[in-house]
């Protein structure tokens, strides 16, 4: 414990430091750590987004400052506790594997505010954000499954957490619904942004037949393989990767984070932040569905975008009973809805799902 | 017309200059490119090379600055032995991987028993041997059919990250994580823990070792018949053939010593800075490690060096990024430009450079 006085002492002081020139007035600094590069074009590109929409807002009140490229590990922590020590308020910290470091450093300045994207640890000044992406994976899944010939769909997964399994599950339900002989080949990339490893996956899911690629990685590789494939559809995914529309990107999932930092942004400026949890979904319009484009039959499209308003409106949950586990064992009884503690957790396939989980 | 003559003998001025002279050209070029993004050449500069050290936050930077080049000091110190005897092992990231994989799974395996003067030293004997068994897949592989240690140890690599992935999600994985993967957080546990030694000063068991590492090399290479003949296979294979050097025996001490700090790199890394075996693990140690061998001309206070500046350019280009807005990618060109600069220089070491034409005879 000695230790860690000592080390929290010299923060103290860099916190005094640099409060001397903090004076009222001062624009609130707030610091955002990137696992990939601003110009992904999927994931980071729209946390970047976020960003740029803080400072539209917020005008001369604010400053931001971000770090791209940034390992999962100790070097997250560095560029953490950089921000902090170079006077940021507020943090947001947009990558899953930031988790323990983000404990790590908050603890180090209460003072500072955290924010870290779909994790599930908090503290008294660390809160977590994440997006209901799965209701949008429902949508994909109707539109998939409607339209393979192959009826073989690709996807290509990055790690096997919750939040990439429930897209799965979600997708599959979904496609299986409207076409029971639909079969789903899951590629796992290991890697949320690797270019060519995601071209790679995708070119080996086109050659095995697969029709429809669905991504949970961020670049545009994949979209690419499918244009230069022909006969392949994909959908846009963490943004709209619009340039591949109308073929092969029929549609896409857009993470749009921009009204939650703002709001937090404001909450921080007046002094109501608080620690907090919060999953949105479609309705809030933190997921939004990017056009459906007109590949799509004009029947097909209808039944999606009524599925869109009907999520959006808290009228259907993607998720509804009866459905079981991939063994056969019930997980929702008919008409049950699932909780949202079984869906962060969720580390299971659905009854019909071929393969396994990587264990 | 500029011409290019071989120097009979490389010259030894010239060996110890062109890094520093490699280290100057990087600034000014990598200065010129921030002046084309639009920032301030100085500042940046000053930002990169001076503030880590010297600036408001030095102390807390100096310490990461240990924090970044234990690992990369450990390992190229191993590497350099067998680059020096032309024995290339590229595949450090891949020991690196399996020394923390052993390393953690025994610091796992006591969890939640507490005997730290147990644990701890029983970790980082596993950590060395995890890396030394990875080395010697390609030394025996060598040493038997004649493989080429070059591709073997490199593409281990990338078995190595396969099982990293696996161990995350399968046999090391947290049972209290939520189905989430990675390991338990080793620096939450007191027994097995490496912590800085005290606080602040980024100084942990890996930086020790990483200094014993440089002591010991530089006594193995000046004074130990080891290192006499290390030197002599490099310089000429057949002299020291004849001198009763056993090239297959060099092959598997190279190799496994090199193996074994990599791994102890890994350990300390796992346990202390990254606390945790995950998929993403490795960052690429391994490989900027060749670059520190190279940069510190492959001799042990050479690499200290070296090691340090590595870390200054990480360090210094992440503090640019976040308070210049520089892209991370002018900063990883910007690394780039010292070991092209140093590989560009390194031709004044064996060539002289002369003006006018070439005398006829």
């Amino acid at each position: 414990m000695k230790k860690r006085t000592l080390l929290l002492t010299g923060v103290a002081a860099a916190a005094i430091a640099t409060g001397a020139f903090a004076d009222g007035h001062a624009p609130l600094k707030v610091g955002f750590v990137y696992v990939g590069p601003v110009g992904d074009g999927g994931w980071t590109y729209e946390h970047d987004q976020g960003r740029l929409a803080v400072e539209a807002h917020f005008g001369d009140k604010v400053e931001t400052v971000f770090q791209e490229n940034v390992p999962e590990g100790a070097d997250a922590e560095r560029a953490m506790t950089q921000m902090a020590l170079q006077g940021a308020d507020l943090i947001f910290t947009t990558s899953f594997g930031y988790m323990d470091p983000t404990i790590a450093v908050a603890a180090k300045f209460p003072d500072v505010k955290f924010e870290h994207a779909t994790g599930y640890k908090r503290a008294d000044n660390v809160s977590t954000y994440s997006a209901r992406f799965y209701e949008g994976r429902a949508i994909q899944g109707h539109i998939a499954g409607k339209m393979t010939k192959t009826n073989k769909i690709g996807y290509i997964a990055s790690f096997p957490i919750p939040e990439v399994i429930r897209g799965i599950n979600s997708a599959y339900l979904h496609a299986k619904k409207v076409n029971p002989d639909v079969e789903f080949s899951v590629v796992w990339a290991y890697t949320w942004f690797d270019p060519a490893k995601e071209a790679d996956a995708a070119k080996a899911l086109i050659e095995n037949g697969a029709d429809v690629i669905l991504q949970h990685t961020d670049s545009t590789a994949p979209q690419a393989a499918a244009a230069e494939a022909g006969g392949v559809i994909t959908f846009g995914q963490a943004s709209d990767m619009g340039e591949y529309a109308p073929l092969p990107r029929v549609s896409s999932i857009i993470d749009n984070w921009a009204p939650y930092y703002i709001q937090r942004v404001q909450a921080v400026m007046d002094g109501t932040w608080e620690s907090v949890d919060t999953w949105d979904g479609i309705g809030p319009g933190m997921v939004g569905i990017g056009e459906i484009t007109d590949a799509v039959p004009a029947d097909v499209k209808a039944e999606a975008e009524a599925m869109r308003d009907a999520i959006a409106a808290g009228e259907y949950h993607p998720f509804t009973g009866p459905i079981n586990k991939q063994d056969g064992s019930v997980w929702l009884a008919d008409g049950e809805i699932a909780s949202d503690g079984d869906l962060a957790g969720m580390s299971f396939y659905v009854e019909g799902m071929t393969g396994e989980i990587p264990n | 017309m500029i011409r290019l003559e071989k120097r009979p003998t490389p010259s030894q001025t010239w060996a110890y200059l062109t890094p520093l002279v490699a280290v100057v050209a990087t600034m000014i070029a990598g200065g010129v490119l921030f002046a084309f993004l639009g920032k301030d050449p100085i500042v940046a500069i000053r930002t990169i090379f001076w503030d880590p050290v010297f600036g408001e936050f030095a102390f807390y930077y100096r310490g990461q600055l240990l924090v970044k080049a234990g690992p990369l000091i450990l390992i190229a110190i191993g590497l350099s032995l067998g680059f020096k005897a032309g024995i290339w092992n590229i595949g450090a990231e891949g020991q690196y991987i399996m020394g923390a994989i052993f390393g953690a799974a025994v610091g796992l395996a006591f969890y939640p028993m507490e005997a730290r003067w147990l644990i701890f030293p029983l970790m980082i004997v596993a950590g060395a041997l995890g890396g030394f068994l990875w080395a010697m897949i390609p030394g025996i592989l060598k040493t038997r059919f004649n493989t080429n240690e070059i591709l073997v140890s490199l593409l281990l690599v990338y078995v190595a990250e396969s099982i990293l992935a696996s161990m995350s999600l399968g046999l090391l994985r947290n049972p209290e994580g939520a189905g989430f993967p990675g390991s338990r957080n080793l620096r939450q546990y007191e027994s097995a823990a490496n912590n800085e030694l005290i606080a602040g000063w980024g100084m942990h068991w890996g930086v020790v070792a990483a200094f014993i590492a440089v002591i010991f090399a530089y006594i193995l290479l000046s004074r130990h018949i080891m290192g006499f003949n290390i030197r002599l296979t490099g310089e000429s294979p057949r002299a020291a053939r004849f001198a009763g050097v056993n090239p297959n025996r060099l092959i598997l001490f190279c190799l496994g010593l090199s193996g074994a700090l990599a791994g102890l790199a890994g350990m300390f890394e796992v346990a202390g800075p990254a606390g945790q075996i995950s998929i993403d693990f490795n960052v690429g140690y391994g490989f900027t490690a060749i670059i520190v061998a190279f940069l510190g001309r492959l001799h042990p206070i050479g690499i200290l060096l070296a090691g340090l500046l590595m870390a200054l350019t990480y360090i210094g280009g992440e503090a640019a990024q976040a308070s210049l807005g520089l892209p991370a990618a002018a900063i990883q060109a910007f690394q780039g430009m010292l070991l092209f600069f140093l590989l560009a220089f390194d031709v004044l070491t064996n060539f002289k450079v002369r003006f006018g034409r070439e005398a006829t005879v």
